[in-house]
């Protein structure tokens, strides 16, 4: 029987501590060539652009959806600021855009992320500006697209809002990373293999460090939406979220 | 009766966050048995080491503008970062609690 453990202990240590690259939060600082930094910064720019009106129209037609929509940004604020140990034994950080994604819209949320990775790339050194087209890309525009999209399936399939929101916000989260990886993989190709084989090297860990703080991050924003459901409910039917049950 | 219905599903949905809020920690407790070993650093850190497997001769073409001194720095930054936001959810939420209390006392 102690054999037994013993042998089942050992596998389990090796699995587990064998050495993994992980790469999971944004690209650093100069780490894009100039090219592909340029790319996906004027990729961002339609949806900061569509971002920037639809807020301005959310808020124009009621004034107080400011308060929500600060929150939505500050969620953000406070998500990204958490790096939290994963099981590959690195850290990383959830994104928090799913909540405005599904409260706003997803460039509405293009337009807080890109705020939130301003204020990391420039006081943070945490991603960078030259790599800020990259990283509002998917953090501020896949991210977002990716909730908005899950949350409107699971509501059109009439799944639970939890679920809905929970499911949002999670993949959310996860597409930033993928897209992460995706860029990368791109703009560094491995020598032997390619793109694909780049690709399976930045995802194949990275998706494991970031499933379990995605699953933390679908949780939270389950949490922080009940809460805003709760006391602010003619905001959120305001947006259209609340259907007629209580 | 009504309201003890309304106080028992009020407690069940407190229960149901305070489970929800353990399932977070734990998720971040795991990993440090999980992975004894590991350093735990930032991935963007070992990020340099992979991109530089893949293209030993890359270097990065521009420098941060500012850059924290220490990680003691950086920490209260990131610290600061976490607390600008919990302050501003902290107040909407209170905001919004304050106003449905003083609506439902006037509409009923």
């Amino acid at each position: 029987m102690s054999k037994k453990l013993q042998l089942t202990a050992g596998l389990v240590l090796m699995l587990t501590v064998m050495p993994a690259q992980a790469f999971a939060m944004h690209i650093m600082e100069g780490f894009l060539p100039p090219v592909w930094a340029a790319s996906w910064g004027v990729l961002c720019i339609p949806f900061i652009v569509m971002g920037l009106s639809s807020i301005n129209k959310t808020v124009g037609e009621n004034p107080r959806l400011k308060i929500i929509l600060a929150m939505a940004g500050a969620f953000a604020f406070v998500l990204s600021a958490l790096k939290i140990p994963s099981v590959t034994g690195s850290c990383s950080h959830p994104t928090g855009v799913g909540l405005g994604a599904i409260l706003f819209g997803p460039t509405a949320m293009s337009v807080l992320g890109l705020i939130v990775l301003l204020f990391q790339a420039v006081l943070l050194a945490h991603g960078g500006l030259t790599t800020l087209g990259a990283n509002a890309f998917s953090m501020a525009v896949a991210g977002p697209l990716v909730a908005f999209a899950t949350y409107r399936l699971v509501k059109k399939a009439k799944g639970p809002q939890w679920l809905g929101v929970f499911l949002a916000a999670a993949l959310g989260d996860l597409m930033t990373y993928v897209v992460t990886s995706v860029q990368l993989a791109i703009a560094f190709p491995a020598e032997v293999g390619g793109f694909g084989a780049s690709l399976g090297k930045f995802m194949g860990i990275f998706a494991l460090t970031q499933i379990p703080l995605a699953i933390s991050e679908g949780i939270l924003t389950v949490l922080i939406f009940n809460a805003i459901a709760a006391y602010g409910k003619d905001e959120l039917k305001g947006l259209n979220l609340l259907q007629k049950e209580g | 009766m009504e309201t003890g219905a309304l106080n028992g599903a009020k407690k069940n949905r407190l229960f149901v966050n305070l489970l929800l809020v353990f399932v977070v920690v734990v998720l971040a407790v795991i990993p440090l048995y999980v992975a004894r070993d590991a350093e735990f650093e930032g991935a963007d850190g070992k990020a340099e080491e992979a991109i530089a497997e893949i293209k030993a001769d890359y270097e990065p073409w521009f420098s941060p503008v500012f850059e924290p001194k220490s990680s003691e720095i950086e920490s209260a930054l990131f610290a600061l970062q976490a607390a600008i936001g919990a302050a501003v959810i902290g107040y909407g939420l209170g905001y919004l609690r304050g106003r449905k209390k003083k609506e439902d006392e006037q509409g009923t």
